[in-house]
């Protein structure tokens, strides 16, 4: 059966074409996000101008903020921008990043049915808006993931001095979904739930979900460099180059020029700079 | 019906755009699958007429582990994969984590027990029917295993049909080692996990209608090339 | 081709061969030489396919010694050589005739150009010069048998084992593959066959192996057993009565 191992052996020489893969020599810079900035379509609006000004390659990858922070610990990304700024004061401080910056802020959402049958609308107090849906069982879906916007819901029902989870299962559901699954569960079961304004803007499944409280909280957003003396392959030039342009005011203006849908999700914040002590 | 409608348009006009995006998006499926398909049957093939000529304590364990192998869940071959490659992992300084590489090795990973468990039993079936025959003639172990597979031709080509199509269809483990990173590690069904997250169901819909049609075009031209081999192998 | 020295004669002695525990054949001894067609003559079941493959080195006696040429080998496979083997049901590869002749003569290591020409050879002398390039497995049931023949006379065998190579086939069939048979003998190789059809046997056999109940009862001149069977087995058998 020499004819076989000689067919073989032909494929195997097509191996390298097809595996063929980028080399180290010209890095691209790998950015670890979140679904709020990515599915906004923030970063496709900013990473032409990126290229523009600096010549990098910024290559995105998505999770949720725990996650994203996890990328940055193992050394898997080399720049982390997300939005938990415990988390990310926890990642700084522990040696996991070099430092933090704040580049800029979204608010959380509670988003609802539009007939609304917990009646919350009328209540500017979102923590009170928590307590109506507790109260009257709403169905209300959670991310339940660890990712930054759950864990400013559960900071949420903590001022509402309530803890949903006793209620897990019944008319509280915890998706351990990213934000556009839950989003799209929120949307199938005419559920409540707490997004955030990046997200929702570019969302398209929405069905009967409309913005029932958007004094919610503030979403500051930072961008953090992984330790570069932990992970000496993280390039730190490129990393800063891409952090200080991000914080550069022509990137702070085109944040705040951002539009989806006639709406300005994202302002801008660059400024307070926080260090490992 | 409006959103099977309104996918089947988006389907029709992403096809017909040629659209760059998209077409790299359809070429990466293909390259990353197909290569980890060949990789598959370069392991899974020999491994597996190994297995169903040999006899040794403890192959029946052997044989079940593999069986259930082929229904090693993508997340947890896509877990794996990512720990190993992570840079805090053991093969963390060769930079594979995020790129078609990772994705490929993934995907081999998956599509590999496969092509050996169906091989096992397509070669030890041929062996009950040829076994006195080949022995008859003094066949090595190489001419046995050779002479097998090509006589099993047809049905590895389903084999490998079946491994192509998990390839093809899954999404856990590239999404996991892959990243989903436009334009270098994005394939079909993570841009449609992508596209689902974002609520564009009918984007989805699209792109998952022609992942079908990709499945369909890749099962239909092995067909053909099988059957004019098999209008030739009658001629020659 | 240079003729290698001749495997034969073959001896066993005392064969015996068990299987799950049950004896199935019983300190077979017998000794065949070259020029004459051996016909191992039994009811089913009797253990003639067994001596065969046993002879053959498909399987390992329990207990006894199988001799070519006087010597015990090792290994069965240096003996094979000079053998071939036809089954009651044809063993055809998922190929054409012809690729089924040329892959045999391939693990018998003859050299790519020789093959193509040798099968044309074989093919022609069995009559299937028109089917070469047909597949195996959709040739008629005289035609697929007479293909394996072909394919077995192909490898140049000193010693042909034919393990009821007939059981399968209609008459016209059946007497196709004894011309065959004959035709191979003429030609100098030693026939060792088995079959439960008398008439084949006395068409066939210059020499009667007469197995009954996994042991070997007559070993005779084929015209004798005929006519004067030492057993009464082999009487009862020659009358048609029936042998459990």
């Amino acid at each position: 059966m020499v004819d076989l191992f000689r067919r073989l052996a032909w494929l195997l020489s097509l191996l390298p074409l097809i595996a063929a893969t980028p080399t180290a020599a010209e890095r691209p810079l790998i950015l670890a996000t979140t679904t709020s900035v990515d599915n906004s379509g923030l970063l496709k609006h900013l990473l032409p101008k990126v290229t523009a000004d600096t010549g990098l390659t910024v290559h995105v990858v998505v999770r949720g903020t725990g996650a994203a922070l996890r990328l940055g610990t193992s050394g898997d990304a080399d720049v982390v921008f997300v939005h938990d700024r415990l988390a990310e004061d926890a990642f700084v401080a522990a040696g996991h990043g070099s430092f933090r910056r704040d580049v800029m802020s979204s608010n959380f959402l509670i988003i609802g049915p539009h007939d609304d049958p917990a009646k919350i609308a009328d209540l500017p107090d979102p923590a009170a808006g928590l307590r109506r849906i507790a109260q009257t069982k709403t169905l209300f879906v959670s991310r339940g993931d660890g990712s930054g916007t759950h864990n400013a819901e559960l900071r949420l029902w903590t001022a509402a001095g309530l803890d949903p989870r006793v209620a897990s299962g019944t008319w509280y559901r915890e998706t351990g979904s990213g934000m556009g699954a839950t989003l799209n569960i929120a949307s199938a079961l005419d559920a409540y739930l707490l997004t955030e304004s990046g997200t929702w803007a570019n969302f398209g499944n929405r069905g009967a979900l409309t913005v029932l409280n958007d004094n919610a909280l503030l979403n500051p957003y930072g961008i953090m460099l992984v330790n570069p003396q932990r992970h000496p392959h993280v390039p730190e030039n490129d990393a800063r180059k891409f952090i200080d342009w991000l914080t550069s005011p022509v990137a702070q203006q085109a944040i705040d020029e951002f539009t989806i849908n006639d709406q300005h999700p994202f302002r801008s914040a660059a400024g307070a700079e926080t260090t490992a002590k | 019906m409006g959103e099977f409608g309104q996918g089947l348009i988006n389907a029709a006009t992403l096809i017909v755009s040629f659209d760059s995006d998209f077409l790299g998006i359809v070429g990466l499926s293909l390259r990353v699958s197909l290569s980890a398909v060949v990789i598959a049957c370069l392991i899974g093939f020999p491994l597996g007429a190994l297995l169903a000529l040999s006899r040794f304590p403890g192959r029946g364990a052997a044989v079940a582990v593999l069986n259930a192998l082929m229904g090693l869940p993508p997340v947890v071959v896509g877990l794996i994969v990512f720990l190993a490659l992570s840079r805090s992992g053991p093969f963390g300084v060769l930079g594979l984590l995020f790129t078609p590489t990772a994705m490929i090795i993934a995907q081999t990973i998956l599509v590999a027990p496969i092509i050996a468990a169906l091989t096992r039993q397509t070669v030890e079936d041929l062996w009950a029917e040829y076994g006195e025959h080949l022995r008859s003639l003094n066949a090595t172990r190489a001419d046995t295993i050779a002479t097998l597979l090509w006589d099993g031709r047809y049905s590895l080509t389903t084999t490998v049909l079946a491994g192509f199509g998990r390839a093809i269809a899954e999404v856990g483990a590239v999404m996991i080692v892959g990243g989903n990173i436009d334009n270098l590690t994005r394939v079909m069904t993570t841009a449609i996990a992508l596209e689902t997250s974002k609520g564009n169901l009918e984007m989805a819909l699209g792109l998952g209608i022609v992942l079908l049609v990709l499945a369909l075009t890749v099962n239909g031209v092995s067909q053909l090339i099988g059957a004019s081999a098999q209008r030739q192998a009658l001629r020659a | 081709m240079t003729a290698p020295s001749t495997i034969l004669p073959l001896d066993v002695s005392s064969l015996v061969y068990e299987a799950g525990g049950t004896r199935l054949l019983h300190d077979v001894s017998f000794r065949l030489t070259a020029g004459t067609r051996t016909v191992m003559l039994g009811p089913n079941g009797a253990g003639k396919s067994l001596t065969l493959r046993l002879c053959h080195g498909l399987l390992t006696p329990t207990m006894g010694a199988i001799r070519w040429g006087g010597e015990v080998s090792s290994d069965p496979a240096r003996t094979r050589r000079h053998q071939a083997m036809v089954f009651q049901r044809p063993v055809l590869l998922r190929r054409s005739a012809r690729g089924n002749i040329e892959h045999a003569l391939k693990l018998r290591r003859v050299p790519r150009a020789e093959r193509r020409a040798r099968a044309e050879l074989a093919l022609a002398q069995t009559g299937l010069a028109a089917l070469g390039d047909r597949p195996a497995r959709a040739l008629s049931g005289g035609e697929q048998q007479r293909l394996a023949l072909a394919r077995a006379w192909a490898t140049t065998p000193q010693v042909l084992f034919l393990d009821e190579p007939t059981a399968n086939l209609d008459p016209a069939a059946t007497r196709a593959v004894e011309t065959l048979i004959g035709g191979f003998h003429a030609a100098g190789a030693k026939i060792i066959m088995t079959t439960h059809d008398l008439g084949q046997a006395q068409r066939i056999a210059d020499e009667i192996l007469f197995v009954h109940n996994g042991r070997l009862l007559e070993k005779t001149a084929a015209e004798q057993f005929f006519t004067a069977p030492t057993t009464r087995e082999a009487e009862a058998f020659i009358k048609g009565e029936l042998l459990w």
